[in-house]
């Protein structure tokens, strides 16, 4: 399990606003999917995401099941550039990953 | 006099002791029920209510992009944006999914009222997005046509 999850992080400031983009290579089953000879796949979902800049929380996202595999976040925090923006997520399965960038 | 004033602050404490105990419990109830319910509802009534909104209001500041027909039910882009002041948390809600609560963003200071995510949907529904304010829920919903369900993959 080591090196499976793949996060990736974009932020960009633009008129005091910096805009963060993220996508988490995860496969986000339900729990309601079957494999080959119908046995249900556990689900396995991404629950928690924390992105802080300069250690500050700025989004604190919780999600379900329903959210899309390799899921994708963006939105937008009144920033400026020199800024640390941190990601860190975690899920249902006690796997976690995280990823920093500084804002241009 | 020892005695009594002995016994009064005796019972003070056990009073004060009492009401901190039982805020204690109750806030903790509500904080783990909050935590662990709404993803698992599995139906729209019941994720509201397990997230806390007991009433929420139609508001033509909220808007809600989706596609009118999704092209690949796994990944449906939903975007929310809210015009109002002060929103410190956006709820997500695909009501025929499920487990129809998708997801909760909590805003922290200075985040803007706009989130973009990508979701699935079992089948053809309503995506609602739901803002807080203050102690104000304000929705608004976009419906959205599937061809191919997204949950079977």
């Amino acid at each position: 399990m080591a090196k499976k999850f793949k996060t990736r992080l974009k932020v960009k400031e633009k008129g005091g606003k910096v805009n963060v983009k993220a996508i988490v290579s995860h496969p986000m089953l339900t729990g309601l999917t079957k494999d080959k000879k119908g046995n249900k796949i556990p689900e396995h979902f991404i629950q928690e995401v924390i992105v802080t800049a300069n250690d500050k929380v700025v989004m604190t996202a919780n999600w379900g099941p329903a959210v899309s595999k390799d899921p994708y976040i963006s939105f937008d925090y009144a920033g400026k550039s020199g800024d640390l923006v941190k990601l860190a997520w975690t899920d249902n399965q006690e796997n976690t990953g995280e990823a920093e960038k500084k804002v241009k | 006099m020892k005695r009594r004033t002995f016994l009064k602050n005796t019972l003070a404490v056990t009073a004060t002791g009492t009401a901190v105990g039982t805020g204690l419990i109750s806030g903790n109830a509500l904080a783990s029920e909050e935590k662990a319910n709404p993803f698992k509802a599995t139906s729209l009534e019941d994720a509201l209510k397990a997230a806390g909104i007991t009433e929420h209001e139609a508001s033509d500041k909220i808007t809600v992009k989706a596609p009118d027909l999704a092209e690949n039910a796994a990944v449906v882009p939903v975007e929310v944006s809210s015009t109002l002041e002060g929103a410190s948390e956006v709820r997500i809600f695909i009501a025929e999914n499920p487990t129809p609560h998708a997801a909760n963003f909590m805003l922290g200071e200075g985040s803007e009222a706009l989130v973009k995510c990508r979701f699935k949907m079992g089948k053809s529904s309503d995506v609602i997005g739901v803002f807080k304010v203050g102690d104000k829920y304000f929705s608004a919903k976009k419906a959205v046509k599937v061809t191919k369900g997204g949950c079977g993959g």
